[in-house]
């Protein structure tokens, strides 16, 4: 998933042939038993430890109150982040791509922090940050606002682990539009707003999406982060992957894993949906995402 | 696309004015600042708020140095392995045509879209006590969950995609005429990988390998699920923080926390220095002169950038 987001290929011209090297069987055949050991196998236990529960038993698990309450907090959560996430991402694209100013190189570098840092420091460090005493928290407090310890820091901390997502599938897009076609809008009369709204922004329509989606899903399985910041009240402030967890904790390991295969089931429609809007891309810009 | 007909200006290029210019410049580095850099600050100011020696103490107790060796062995495990499955895979991906290619790579992919949480969970079902495997490893006295392995393997879960998911694009992108021309010559299919494929895929296999790392020393909730959090054992560095934080020893926990940024931050930088040496190898061989006819005779060839 963060793949097209790091790709130092983005630029590099595709090229196939169907000659055949040496070394086919071997490398597919490790990849093919690595995967199998690593990810298939241990996904088939949860998926058969799910079938060792009853229907009734199932849908009790994945439908109690407070976890229903989780996945409204966690998706409502998810999605206003990645919402302000594509705001944000296609801002710092725009000014990283077009204009020139001073520290623009630290910033590009600085875009991509929240995939550096570990998770469990971003939640530590925001939490101290908006708490009452801290840097923001404290000029905030005062007029009754505040963000740590409730929903809004978790919102927040998925604000700040989702950024690179929609910067980084935005940016080689601009790169690459073409400035001609802008170039023709204007001398049509067309007022830059205009242009932007009808040139560029169908243009870099499959990258926003791709990018809102890739923080979506990101969000929606985050746990480091939020847990610091989130204040964890039952029915409130508890997200779903803490759900799984709290079961864990008290040996509810059927109750876990049905949570989970709810998740490993949103997930794995989010990955097949962030591929579907790669292929899109791929057409649109003729060849590579 | 419909355009008003009124009277053009003359043409004014394809730039917003000065002011929208600043705007928008502003706006950005205030984002920056609020949600990138004050946070960044805070792990450090928070760290020293003791000054310097209390930082350095929380850093020299024997669970801190526990738990950076345990991060340092989890890494070296899990980043080689990951490593070694990264070149297979795209070496497979990228240089043959199969069926079912497209849903392998949707499968490698796949740990990215799992939750970190679900990741250890897979582990416990497996391993754990009244886990699939569970009774024969407890009746052979193997510990896997709540152990070291069980915080290795979920590591190399969730690092699973990073270097196999640089190396393939950036392999497809390269084609397979120069391996094909050493084949003809008569280099070996080692040589030929060594000699050949690696220089070409170097820079991608550094920053994957750098990513991987990253992730691989700072996750926190798939090894939170099968660590056990045994002081001492089997406590990760972003587990260490996380009890000591829970225990209000804030210096500490932002002490041992800046270890782990000032390693995020020298990942960032070894990230850009990559970039960089990769655009000026484009650069470079797109400024040569083409050695074969069909170099500039393919019709996509452009360069990065």
């Amino acid at each position: 998933m963060t793949t097209a987001v790091f790709s130092l290929a983005a630029g590099v011209p595709r090229h196939r042939t169907r000659r055949v090297l040496p070394g086919f069987h071997l490398t597919l055949g490790y990849t093919l038993f690595y995967l199998g050991l690593i990810v298939l196998m241990p996904l088939s236990a949860l998926l058969f430890k799910t079938f060792t529960l009853t229907w009734d038993q199932f849908w009790a698990a994945v439908t109690s109150a407070r976890v229903l309450a989780s996945y409204r907090l966690t998706f409502g959560a998810s999605f206003l982040a990645a919402l302000v996430n594509v705001v944000a991402g296609l801002l710092l694209a725009w000014v990283l791509v077009r204009y020139q100013f001073p520290g623009k190189k630290l910033v590009d570098a600085l875009v991509d922090l929240p995939f550096a840092l570990p998770t469990a420091v971003a939640g530590i460090s925001l939490s101290a940050l908006l708490a009452g005493n801290g840097w923001i928290g404290q000029y905030l407090a005062p007029h009754g606002i505040e963000l740590a310890f409730n929903r809004n820091g978790i919102v927040i901390a998925l604000i700040f682990i989702g950024l690179p997502f929609v910067v980084r599938t935005v940016q080689p897009v601009l790169e690459d539009a073409e400035k001609e076609l802008e170039e023709v809008a204007t001398c049509l009369g067309a007022s830059r707003w205009q242009t932007f709204c009808h040139v560029l922004l169908p243009t870099m329509a499959p990258a926003l999406l791709t990018g809102f989606a890739m923080a979506f899903a990101r969000a929606i399985g985050e746990y480091g982060s939020v847990i610091f910041i989130a204040g964890n009240m039952p029915m409130v402030s508890e997200i779903t992957p803490l759900i799984i967890i709290g079961k864990l904790e008290q040996f509810d390991y059927a109750g876990a894993t049905a949570v989970a295969t709810v998740m490993l089931a949103i997930s794995f429609v989010l990955l097949l949906l962030i591929n579907a809007l790669q292929g899109w891309q791929r057409r649109r810009t003729g060849g590579h995402a | 696309m419909s355009v008003p007909r009124k009277a053009s200006r003359a043409v004014v290029g394809t730039s917003e004015p000065a002011w929208v210019r600043r705007l928008l410049i502003g706006l950005a580095l205030g984002f920056v600042f609020l949600f990138l850099l004050l946070p960044l600050a805070t792990v450090f100011t928070e760290a020293l708020r003791k000054g310097l020696p209390a930082a350095l103490q929380a850093m020299r107790e024997p669970d801190a140095w526990s738990a950076i060796r345990l991060t340092l062995i989890t890494a070296a495990v899990a980043v080689p392995l990951n490593l070694v499955f990264g070149v297979a895979a795209a070496w497979a991906v990228a240089k043959y045509e199969f069926r079912g290619k497209a849903f392998l790579t949707t499968l490698i992919d796949l740990p990215f879209s799992v939750s970190p949480v679900v990741a250890g969970l897979i582990y416990v079902l497996m391993f754990g006590a009244q886990g699939w495997l569970g009774p024969w490893l407890a009746a052979h006295d193997i510990k896997i969950v709540f152990a070291v392995p069980g915080i290795i393997l979920a590591t190399i879960f969730v690092t699973f995609p990073f270097i196999a998911r640089e190396l393939i694009p950036l392999m497809q992108a390269q084609g397979t005429d120069e391996e094909q021309a050493a084949i003809v010559l008569g280099a070996s299919g080692w040589q030929t990988f060594w000699f050949v494929t690696l220089p070409n895929i170097r820079w991608g296999l550094i920053y994957g390998v750098i990513l991987c790392n990253a992730r691989a020393m700072g996750e926190f909730g798939a090894v939170s699920v099968v660590s056990g959090h045994i002081r001492g054992e089997t406590n990760t560095l972003p587990l260490h923080v996380e009890i000591l934080y829970n225990e209000y020893q804030s210096v500490a926990a932002f002490a041992v926390a800046s270890l782990l940024t000032l390693l995020a931050l020298l990942t960032l930088l070894i990230k850009s220095v990559v970039e960089w040496q990769f655009e000026r190898d484009q650069k470079a061989a797109a400024s040569l002169p083409p050695e074969r006819p069909s170099a500039d005779a393919l019709p996509t060839a452009r360069t990065a950038g």
